[in-house]
């Protein structure tokens, strides 16, 4: 039952051979059971869990169910939950409940969803390892000793090790694409403004966008189909007719255009790596797709100009984090500035504190025109970049990461070294694109993610791309060995 | 050494919405602390503004009635700094791309002439709550009732040279954001308010002077104080050797000066950058135009109008136009009374300000309304009572005894014009007063006001005065 897919999951459910009850008290069994092997969960929400379930059930007694009624999922904790803890991984919300649901949660909620718990992250999303987290640091189910990938690792362990059957994500600059890569799973990032970002607790608000991982494409066209739309309360949210994503997933990809950019294969790709990626391309080509040579000449530019922009927007998002109305506070506070130091001193992890600070600097008199509108300069030249490309093919492919997983402790006392393993991720996220990371095989046993880019509101073609994939290739069906 | 003063201000006006620039809340004023402050206002994780349109429209009525130009695209950015009252830790406003730039503004000086004063900019931005220091032993209290109220910010460019111009400015730019009905200037509860950018150069010098910034003043009166102040301190100053600091002073109206604020009080470094949360604000020709549509007649082209078609002085038509509700009072009163605009404005401007005034209420709060007020003054007019018993009459219309015509009528205050009775009185002084009589006749006209103030006591002030004043000459030769 825990290998089925939400689309199977959803039949069954349908035809009443499970309840609602019965898959939810399943799920919480096994995290219960499990979890403490991979940390994915900082919050397990079980009586609210079966209550859902319970409802969900009867709804589906009366055939009135919604498109996700009964199904359970699990939550990255960066979004608001009404009435539960959000804490997005940090000391300094430990103790946060929110007023209001997320427009996300709202929209799960409203289509019968079942919520598990909030999964583990880096801190306040800040991170490619999961390693940032205040709860701990999670294990990749592919190998415990590696990391899951990061800032969604929980939500990537959780899903691979069969703990839920699909959760939510975020992804800044890459937080849902690099995880999916590390754990086996496919993971979707949609288009800038698809996704509301109400209640999705802000790193760097010009890159975060809400996604899913799932361990099929066509159960991330349905969980999309629930999450994206237009959202009043989020200005940059797009006003467009959403696609039904599972429409076009069986169409055939006879005359495809695939682009592959010559600086997503250089030599900071791992040999290996690249071998796989170049397999899965093959399988493209012989279902009938083209390939085009493409250019995407600042890419090199994409890492130091995003380790500015989302540094600036954070340092300024994070203020509001000053032990004045809720949050964490210092005991004793002699005045209002130590009040200030101390509750965020004490509160933040370091790679908080780095972003902030980088982000200060940046945006500080004297260094704003050579950063921060010098990093904006060159965010235009990357979008206008993959215009172009746009021009030639109708998707991008390459390798979400440089290298599979890396150990824990491996990366994470040397900051620049963890930066780069988002280096072709991070470019999307600078002009907003959606692009997807699905499974393309195994180097010495740990996964490999295919990373395909789409054009601007092209999740629909994206998510067939990769459905078709997943009919001739069964990667993604693989878990991981040592799971119960 | 002759010394030239110079001036610009920041005027703050907060803008007549019902709710806040980026959130649900009401902007009323006086609930409860914290009562109007909801997920937004809080700054609570997760939460994002979205702009309320009617302070776009306030903003670009505004930016029309000044003649200034309307950015196509404005840009919200935000203005970092720390404090416990600004729970975003930063606060939403405009810097690089305001949505008004550009305008103009003639102002009255005392003399009569005319002066124009630019405009640099006018920007919306959003407000802060407040700390209260008070009530509190060893804490403060915050109260985000005001967080996220909206605010204009209307710049002006150095081009006041005195206390009193610098007050005039701020008068005109109060009186049309009143015109506009998008703020509604109560200055007591901060909805007006002011800052004002004070230096001094000599005389010739085309150099500007090191100016201090003089924040927060919420009266006219404090204006011209502070800034004269401030002005004497500055001159004193460099006229000692002494050098000035630019820095942001308050004025201490208790001790009547100006000090510098507190260091930590003061500007740093803001880190603008634009607010990633918020899209930049486009706005079209056609935008525009509908919002031209809506600008009401403005008090300049109301006072022109005063003059050439109701006849009235410049003086009396810029005093009657000053304020919104006074001029709608006084066309009000002009339509209730028939016409008699002057007389309309000589009653307005002279016994019902003055009683205004003495009981300290504006003319919103005004015991008598236009229609009354217009009753009364056509009663003057068709000679049903005299100048004298209408003053009686106002009083009990002030006090709310009835409209002019049931107060006449009940007092039996009506003018007598019946000459027999006016006759019949005249005779009764006569003989009651030989002796002025004689006086009279004899060449001493003098004694002709005697008579006049007797008749008139007689009748109880009622008779004509014109008729008593005809009756009486005709009465004394025979």
């Amino acid at each position: 039952m825990f290998e089925k897919t939400i689309a199977e999951l959803i039949n069954d459910l349908t035809h009443k051979t499970v309840s609602s009850v019965e898959l939810t008290e399943a799920f919480l069994h096994r995290i219960n059971h499990s979890d403490a092997e991979y940390n994915s969960f900082i919050t397990v929400t079980t009586e609210q869990a079966m209550q859902q379930a319970r409802q969900a059930d009867q709804r589906l007694a009366r055939g009135d169910g919604e498109s996700l009624t009964g199904i359970p999922l699990a939550h990255k904790d960066i979004f608001c939950t009404k009435g539960i803890k959000t804490t997005c991984a940090s000391k300094m919300l430990d103790n946060f409940i929110a007023p209001y649901d997320a427009t996300v949660i709202e929209k799960f909620n409203q289509a019968g969803a079942v919520t598990l718990g909030k999964t583990n992250m880096d801190e306040f999303a800040m991170g490619s390892s999961n390693e940032t987290s205040f709860y701990g640091p999670v294990k990749n189910p592919w190998g415990k000793n590696h990391v899951p990938g990061g800032s969604s690792g929980g939500s990537a362990a959780a899903v691979a090790a069969l703990l839920a059957p699909g959760a939510t994500g975020t992804d800044t600059g890459g937080s849902i694409r690099q995880p999916a890569a590390l754990c086996n799973l496919t993971g979707i990032k949609p288009t800038y403004g698809r996704v509301s970002r109400w209640g999705m607790i802000a790193f760097a608000s010009s890159l975060d966008q809400g996604g899913v991982m799932t361990r099929t494409a066509e159960d991330a066209a349905i969980l999309l189909n629930v999450m994206a739309g237009f959202d009043s309360k989020d200005s940059t949210s797009i006003n467009q007719p959403v696609d039904d994503y599972r429409a076009n997933l069986n169409n055939d990809l006879t005359g495809l255009r695939i682009g592959l950019p010559k600086e997503f294969f250089d030599e900071k790709l791992d040999n290996q790596m690249a071998s796989k990626i170049q397999d899965a391309i093959k399988v493209y080509q012989q279902a009938g797709a083209e390939i085009v040579d493409i250019e995407l000449p600042h890419s090199a530019l994409s890492v130091p100009a995003y380790y500015v922009i989302a540094p600036a927007e954070c340092s300024s998002n994070l203020s509001r984090y000053d032990g004045v109305r809720f949050g964490y506070r210092c005991e004793n506070p002699i005045d209002l500035e130590d009040l200030y130091k101390r509750s965020r001193g004490e509160a933040f992890g370091a790679e908080v504190k780095r972003r902030i600070m980088i982000g200060t600097y940046a945006l500080s008199a004297g260094y704003y025109d050579a950063y921060y509108l010098k990093a904006q300069k060159v965010r235009q030249l990357i979008s206008n970049d993959f215009k172009a490309a746009f021009e030639k093919c109708d998707v991008i492919m390459g390798p979400t990461t440089p290298d599979t997983a890396f150990e824990l402790g491996e990366k994470s006392q040397d900051p620049v070294t963890m930066y780069l393993s988002d280096i072709y991720t991070i470019a999307v996220n600078l002009a907003g694109l959606p692009a997807m990371s699905i499974p393309a095989g195994f180097v010495n046993d740990m996964p490999v993610g295919l990373q395909i880019i789409g054009n601007y509101f092209d999740e629909s073609r994206l998510l067939n791309v990769a459905h078709q994939y997943q009919q001739i290739t069964d990667w993604h069906q693989q878990t991981p060995a040592g799971i119960c | 050494m002759q010394w030239e003063v110079v001036i610009g201000l920041e005027i703050h006006a907060q803008l007549a919405t019902k709710s806040k620039i980026f959130s649900g809340a009401s902007t009323a004023y006086g609930a409860e602390p914290n009562t109007q402050a909801c997920a937004i206002d809080l700054g609570l994780p997760g939460v994002l503004p979205v702009l309320n349109k009617e302070v776009l429209r306030m903003a670009v009525l505004f930016g029309l009635a000044i003649n200034a130009d309307i950015s196509r695209q404005s840009v919200f950015a935000r203005k970092n700094y720390f404090y416990p009252d600004l729970p975003k830790g930063y606060q939403i406003s405009q810097m690089d791309l305001p949505i008004v730039k550009n305008g103009s503004l003639e102002i009255e000086l005392e003399d009569g002439q005319t002066k124009v004063i630019a405009l640099t900019r006018a920007h919306l931005e959003e407000d802060a709550g407040k700390s209260l220091h008070e009530d509190f032993a060893g804490m403060t209290g915050i109260d985000l009732n005001r967080a996220g109220t909206p605010l204009l910010e209307i710049v002006s460019e150095p081009d006041m040279r005195s206390a009193k111009e610098a007050v005039a400015f701020m008068k005109k730019i109060h009186s049309l954001v009143q015109y506009l009905g998008i703020c509604d200037g109560n200055m007591q509860e901060g909805s007006f308010r002011c800052d004002a950018n004070v230096s001094v150069r000599p005389k010739g010098q085309e150099k500007l002077g090191t100016r201090t910034e003089l924040k927060n003043i919420n009266s006219f009166r404090f204006v011209e104080k502070a800034i004269n102040l401030e002005v004497e301190r500055q001159i004193e100053l460099i006229e000692d050797g002494g050098t000035i600091t630019q820095e942001t002073r308050l004025y201490d109206a208790d001790r009547d000066e100006t000090r510098p604020m507190r260091s930590k009080e003061e500007a740093n470094d803001y880190r603008y950058f634009p607010d990633p949360d918020l899209l930049p604000v486009e706005v079209d020709d056609a935008y525009i135009e509908q919002v031209r549509t809506q600008l009401p007649e403005l008090p300049a082209e109301k006072k022109a109008r005063f003059i050439a078609e109701l006849a009235l002085s410049s003086q009396d038509a810029e005093m009657l136009t000053a304020q919104k509700e006074l001029a709608d009072f006084f066309e009000s009163t002009v339509e209730a009374a028939n016409g008699e605009a002057k007389l309309c404005a000589n009653w307005i401007m002279g016994e019902l300000v003055a009683t205004l005034n003495k009981s300290g209420k504006d003319i919103s709060q005004s015991n008598i309304s236009p229609e009354r007020l217009g009753g009364l003054i056509q009663r003057i007019k068709d000679n049903t009572i005299s100048g004298k018993i209408a003053k009686s009459v106002f009083e009990f219309l002030w006090n709310e005894e009835g409209t002019a015509d049931e107060i006449i009528e009940r007092k039996g205050l009506k003018q007598v014009t019946d000459s027999g009775f006016i006759e019949k009185i005249i005779a009764e002084v006569m003989t009651n007063n030989p002796e002025q009589v004689e006086q009279y006749r004899s060449g001493k006209e003098k004694v002709f006001g005697f008579f006049v103030g007797k008749v008139m006591q007689a009748s109880q002030g009622k008779a004509n005065p014109a008729q008593v004043n005809q009756l009486l000459k005709d009465k004394l030769k025979s």
